[in-house]
């Protein structure tokens, strides 16, 4: 992972909607009187529902004066953590993890496939702007390894075919069905093992 | 008290400090990067990990309070092979440039890894490559050797109070920079230079000037405000490169202002190397001894009381006295002034013309109000005081009008005359709160003091608050932000014509003959028939309408002493030498009393300094506090005078480095990307 790169492209202003401005002035009444800065974490990620996925610099601006806090340290704090985006990304913005249990299982082949069908580049949108990727580390689903996030859903026990066929529905506009790919219901066992002792070594 | 064991020497520290502290007590030397006396405190290089028995693993002294009955070790294998650690760490990429590196040869990096690191490297992978920030005009950055200890941040945060600095990007990527790269907007800027540990924030002016062992060190005293910082300048040869802090708790503590560091240059560029005389519209160079023929035959032929002589903003005590003494016994004249406009001033005291709360006093008070002054133009170092004390005390801050961005938020008040009158007769708010406060800091800025109802408001305000005991054995209140570096001294010695500057208005109304500016560049008048004798060491606005330069030594060039705003003597010490044909101030007068009276003022400059010292003892002795008339009360709107920041004197005006500094400014106004 390398320092996240800013987008040359910005808005030149930016304005929570009257919906998210209720959100975040709730936001901000969880915490303190006086320690409203509390709420930078979750202001900018409505800032970033509401910009397609992306926070520009103008609402980091923006969420800076709405908090009463130095520029930098919004700016800090939406560099730090891997979630914020920073550039635009697609409508369907997949995170394919390669932390160790889904590179065992074969998350590099995933990678592959995303570079063939999606751009060369990661965090670069393909070229009708509907679909991105990148490297993501765990996300905590390794018992489904090798496993995709695309937008909010987690796609599960993919191997090169079925993310293949994924790409091309999200490239038609469809949502795919989230969930396991082997037909598992969450994370069951496979093989029908209910318990540890219904099956020795299995 | 607590009592702890360090290296097995048993010793006793206060309650409060820290491992690390209760370490140096004991005489123990613990490396460090990220921690600094006067920042908070970070924990982030890991440096300074001692051992601390019952635990399992090294402790970081820094961060970690010292307790009762610890016991620390800081010369074992495993404090060496921490340390080892941490420092193979720091410089895995850290990039092998010292040899280019202006940081070179006083680097902490460089020092520890001499003591504490290891000879070879095993880092084999590629190191890591950041782009270089700007941080404007002033600070050359090299981010490849930053080591993110994170104390340019915190001082930006914390001690200039301009949170721009800031570490984005995490681990191995993290890096350092200003919002969007834009520079900082402080006048403390610099400091980061020294504050930072390694060469990643480097002094741009400075930038392959000269290796710190090459270099003359002379600790000395700036002149570029009335502060009177304590710094340190550096020489090559004759030429000034560089001008460093130097601590001194009660005045600067270790900050100066980018004034005071990078005026410097200006010592280089329009100086007065040789006697000139305007003749025809053109200056054309003569020696010294026409020049003084020139001077000596004028004032032969003029009367007393047609001659006038003003003291400039910078001048020394020394140049004054002597100035004084030419002045009273040579020429007889009475017509000698030190200030440049009409402020008001009372000499019964001492105490009406100083900062009588003190610098340091500015920290245990608990109310200021600032009536017509802009301290973080007019007094830097003071404000960052004042924003010291506005984080530890939470004092009421008040202002007589906005004063712009001080780096702490204050209660506006409204900017007339009347609201002081109104303090003073007790129908204000703040009345009350004055009256409550313990340790209340009334500073009253120069602007004030040269309005109309500058003594009304002054003498107001005095018997205010001695009234209301605010004035006292323990506490003055009452502060004065002087104007220059020589306004105190000039008071001290009673180089002050008449109340309202009669010897002013006369030179405005063109009724003298001789005029000498004694380093004075600030006098707006239209010039007739006088004739006009510089005595200075630039040519600006002074050496422009003169028609004979005397040239002068700078304030880096001669042993002198001068009075900072709070009334303390200090000594300036000579760090080079005046350029060309140029002397000493001193010796200008003393050779021109000779040729007038065929008797030289004084002998030499010891005997000057004697008798100047002794001048100012016998004065303090003979002070008094007379009730003084408060005048009618006008009501007037208070406006401070425009500060043209860095172009606030001759060897500002004369440095590149500050017009850089000062266009950088008017650029950010001008397209208002400044927030």
């Amino acid at each position: 992972m390398s320092l996240k790169k800013i987008s040359k492209n910005q808005p030149d202003t930016f304005e929570f909607n009257k919906q998210n401005i209720e959100l975040a002035n709730k936001m901000i009444s969880n915490y303190p009187e006086g320690k409203q800065q509390s709420a930078v974490m979750s202001l900018l990620y409505i800032a970033q529902r509401q910009n397609n996925n992306w926070i520009p610099l103008a609402s980091m601006k923006y969420i800076a004066k709405f908090l009463s806090m130095p520029y930098i340290k919004v700016y800090e704090v939406a560099t730090f953590y891997s979630m914020y985006n920073l550039s635009p990304v697609g409508e369907f913005f997949y995170q394919v993890c390669t932390t160790t249990p889904c590179m065992l299982r074969g998350a590099y082949k995933l990678v592959d496939v995303c570079k063939k069908k999606i751009s060369e580049d990661e965090n670069e949108v393909s070229k009708d702007g509907k679909v991105s990727w990148m490297e993501v580390e765990c996300l905590g689903a390794c018992i489904n390894a090798p496993m995709v996030q695309i937008n909010d859903n987690y796609y599960e026990d993919l191997d090169a075919n079925k993310l293949e066929k994924i790409i091309d529905q999200t490239i038609r506009g469809e949502t795919p069905k989230s969930g396991s790919y082997r037909g598992r219901i969450n994370s069951e066992p496979e093989n029908n093992r209910k318990t540890l002792m219904d099956i020795k070594n299995a | 008290m607590l009592k702890l064991k360090v290296n097995d020497k048993d010793i006793e520290i206060d309650e409060g400090l820290t491992v690390l502290q209760a370490c140096e007590k004991a005489g123990v030397e613990i490396p460090r990067f990220c921690y600094h006396e006067k920042l908070s405190i970070a924990g982030n290089c890991r440096m300074c990990l001692v051992e601390m028995e019952k635990s399992p693993k090294p402790i970081a002294s820094c961060a970690m309070p010292a307790t009762e009955g610890m016991n620390i070790k800081t010369n074992t294998p495993l404090v060496e092979k921490a340390r080892k650690g941490v420092m193979e760490f720091l410089l895995a990429n850290h990039p092998l440039d010292c040899p280019v590196c202006d940081q070179g040869g006083e680097c902490d990096l460089q020092d520890q890894s001499m003591y504490y690191g290891i000879d070879k490297s095993r880092f084999k992978e590629n190191k890591r490559d950041v782009p270089e920030k700007y941080m404007g005009p002033l600070i050359k950055t090299q981010m490849t050797r930053c080591i993110h200890c994170t104390r340019c941040i915190r001082f930006a945060t914390e001690v200039a109070g301009v949170p721009e600095l800031g570490a984005i990007g995490r681990g191995e990527n993290m890096q350092i920079t200003t919002y969007l790269e834009k520079s900082m907007e402080s006048e403390l800027s610099a400091n980061v230079i020294d504050l930072c540990p390694v060469g990643a924030l480097t002094s741009k002016p400075y930038v392959f000037e000269a290796r710190p062992w090459e270099l003359k060190k002379t600790e000395t005293i700036d002149v570029m405000d009335s502060v009177g910082s304590n710094i340190r300048v550096d020489t090559y040869g004759w030429e000034v490169k560089r001008i460093m802090p130097r601590i001194n708790e009660e005045i600067n503590e270790e900050w100066i202002s980018d004034k005071t560091r990078y005026a410097c240059d200006g010592l280089k560029s329009q100086r007065l190397d040789n006697p000139y005389k305007k003749v025809g519209g053109e200056f054309k160079k003569i020696s010294w001894k026409e020049a003084y023929e020139t001077v000596v035959e004028k004032i032969k032929l003029t009367s007393a009381d047609k001659i006038a002589g003003f003291t400039g903003d910078l001048t020394n005590l020394e140049t004054m006295y002597v100035a004084k003494d030419f002045f009273e016994n040579t020429i007889k004249s009475k017509n000698l002034e030190s200030r440049d406009d009409n402020a008001y001033v009372n000499l019964d005291s001492r105490t009406n013309y100083i900062f009588n709360s003190q610098i340091s006093g500015i920290e245990e008070s608990d109310l200021i109000l600032l009536v017509g002054a802009n301290p973080r133009l007019e007094a830097t170092i003071l404000n960052a005081r004042i924003r010291k004390s506005y984080l530890t005390n939470k004092p009421n801050i008040y202002s007589l009008g906005d004063i712009g961005d001080q780096t702490y938020p204050y209660e506006v008040l409204d900017n007339k005359t009347s609201t002081i009158k109104n303090i003073c007769e007790n129908k204000s708010e703040v009345s009350e709160k004055i009256k409550n406060s313990k340790k209340p800091v009334i500073i009253i800025g120069n602007s004030v003091l040269n309005m109309k109802s500058g003594k009304f408001i002054f003498e107001s305000f005095k018997k205010y608050l001695i009234d209301n005991n605010k004035i006292n054995e323990d506490w003055n209140s009452l502060n004065i932000l002087s104007k220059h570096a020589a306004t105190v001294g000039g008071f001290d010695l009673d180089i002050v014509s008449a109340e309202n500057n009669l010897t002013l208005e006369t030179l405005k109304k063109n009724n003298f003959e001789i005029v000498f500016l004694i380093g004075q560049d600030n006098i707006n008048f239209k010039k007739k028939n006088e004739f006009i004798i510089y005595i200075g060491s630039h040519g600006d606005k002074g050496a422009e309408l003169s028609d004979i330069v005397l040239p002068g030594a700078a304030y880096t060039e001669q042993d002198a002493h001068f009075v900072n705003l709070e009334g303390k003597i200090q000594k300036a010490y000579q760090a080079s030498f005046p350029p060309g044909e140029a002397k000493e101030d001193y010796q200008i007068f003393n050779e021109l009393s000779e040729l007038l009276k065929r008797k030289k003022l004084f002998r030499d400059k010891e005997e000057l300094t004697d008798n100047l010292l002794n001048y100012l003892d016998i004065k303090k002795k003979k002070e008094t506090l007379n009730d003084c008339m408060i005048p009618d009360f006008i009501e007037e709107k208070i406006i401070i005078d425009e500060i043209d920041y860095y172009y606030s004197n001759v060897v500002a005006r004369a440095s590149k480095t500050m017009s850089e500094c000062r266009n950088s400014k008017i650029n950010v106004k001008r397209t208002g990307t400044e927030g």
